[in-house]
């Protein structure tokens, strides 16, 4: 298991580059979070359940890497404002050795 | 006007259980909630999904945590303010606290202790130009009164189980229900998914789906919405539209206290017992923050119960407080009610 570094640009624009570990289950919502890339009560709200879609990304490079799109996930984005076509909840978004190199942009909070 | 010990703003779990835990100090509680039902985050958002760190549960789903929490605080009686939300907070000159909702609903209390969660559940509202000016003028976010959509024409967004339920209700109250959600499928109980379908069968309601409201038309009062339906923009007269797009909790009139605020969070002194710069308001559960601070359900019960011995303190100044243990001393009920272990038979054997 090793980390893995991943490309996210904040609500402002910059662009970070963070390390993120693959042997602590975390997903990129807690990720986010961790490196405070965003406010915190604008994150992760609903505590990582797809129930709320505060840490909707929009999936910049490496949607290839990503796993398929749960039902719940799905759900919660029909109903989620901001939705392009590259919208995924970072909550579902496992922090894994197979999404190394990831880049995102944190979609506006609702 | 209402009177208590302790009012709790914020009926969750942390909440609720500051209500047991003043009990057994002979402290009377009252809690203010904006939800129309207490359990806050448990019974709003997850009610149905298992919580696995509860001490003593190997798995409870959250619905049945707050039924347990409801059963166990009812022997003391709590009073409760559901549907509003608190909006001032005054300490008075005799260093009581008196604190106003948006109903205008008068609460006077010793001590508060701010249990609020995330933050006041407010609905999530669509990306509309003109929205503001229609709210109350034919939108709304909430039903609170159905009667009043009598023989209306009415436009229901969104694709959980809000809409799909309030869907169904108006379809015997309104003289047109109109149900709009971005995709085809809806996410909520089969059993609501399979009447919407039977009341479209009937004409009971129209279905606009996939379709997206893109505007909002009226005159000081809304009498059309426009609609875009794959790739095609058409105006639909309407009464009211009513996006149900859930709730999301902002902190709300709290972070106008003078409470000093950091990351959406209320600052406590954890070392001693969760107080704020504000002596007399205490801030427990997830609406606080504190250096190790963590957001966990069994945290708040911690911090609810180091929190009522400080009250207890502050109401009591020098008497002498010896802690009891349930087990040993029972539980005396604000209603007359006794609780306690049964006492162990001691027999002579010959």
């Amino acid at each position: 298991m090793q980390d893995i570094t991943l490309k996210i640009t904040d609500r402002n624009g910059d662009l970070h580059e963070v390390v993120a570990p693959t042997d602590m289950s975390m997903n990129l919502m807690e990720v986010i979070r961790s490196y405070e890339l965003a406010e915190e009560g604008t994150i992760g709200v609903c505590g990582g359940m797809a129930m709320c879609a505060s840490c909707q990304v929009y999936v910049v490079e490496g949607s290839d890497k990503l796993t398929e799109m749960g039902a719940e996930e799905d759900a919660m984005l029909s109903e989620a404002f901001y939705v392009q076509e590259n919208s995924r909840l970072g909550c579902q978004i496992h922090i894994t050795e197979d999404i190394d190199g990831l880049e995102v942009a944190i979609a506006p909070y609702p | 006007m209402i009177t208590t010990d302790i009012l709790i703003i914020g009926a969750g779990p942390t909440g609720l259980f500051t209500v047991f835990e003043a009990g057994l100090l002979k402290l009377k509680c009252h809690l203010i909630d904006a939800l129309p039902q207490p359990g806050g985050q448990l019974t709003e958002l997850y009610p149905k999904k298992p919580i696995f760190d509860i001490p003593g549960f190997p798995a409870i789903n959250a619905g049945a945590l707050v039924d347990n929490l409801m059963e166990q605080i009812k022997q003391f009686q709590p009073g409760f303010t559901l549907g509003e939300t608190a909006q001032t907070l005054t300490k008075l000159e005799d260093g009581t606290f008196e604190v106003i909702t948006n109903k205008g609903t008068v609460h006077h209390a010793k001590a508060v202790a701010i249990a609020g969660g995330l933050g006041t559940f407010e609905p999530r509202k669509p990306v509309l130009d003109n929205l503001s000016a229609y709210e109350e003028n034919g939108v709304e976010y909430f039903i609170k009164e159905p009667e009043h959509l009598r023989n209306k024409k009415v436009v229901i967004a969104g694709g959980g189980d809000s809409a799909l339920d309030w869907s169904i209700f108006l379809a015997d109250i309104a003289s047109e229900v109109t149900l709009i959600h971005r995709r085809n499928e809806f996410r909520g109980a089969l059993d609501s998914v399979e009447k919407v379908q039977a009341l479209k069968d009937q004409g009971k309601i129209h279905m606009m789906t996939p379709a997206e409201v893109r505007g909002l038309k009226g005159d000081g009062k809304l009498s059309a919405i426009t609609i875009e339906k794959e790739g095609e923009i058409f105006d639909l007269e309407t009464d009211y539209f009513i996006p149900l797009f859930g709730l999301t909790p902002k902190l709300g009139d709290i972070a106008n206290w003078g409470l000093e605020i950091e990351k959406n969070a209320i600052v406590v002194n954890n070392a001693l017992d969760y107080q704020t710069n504000i002596p007399g308001v205490y801030a427990i559960g997830d609406v606080n923050t504190y250096p190790g601070k963590l957001k966990l359900i069994l945290c708040g019960f911690h911090e609810a119960t180091l929190m009522c011995q400080s009250v207890y303190n502050m109401l009591n100044p020098g008497k002498k407080f010896v802690l009891k243990y349930t087990t040993v001393s029972g539980i005396d009920g604000f209603d007359g009610s006794r609780k306690e272990a049964e006492k162990a038979v001691v027999m002579k054997i010959d």
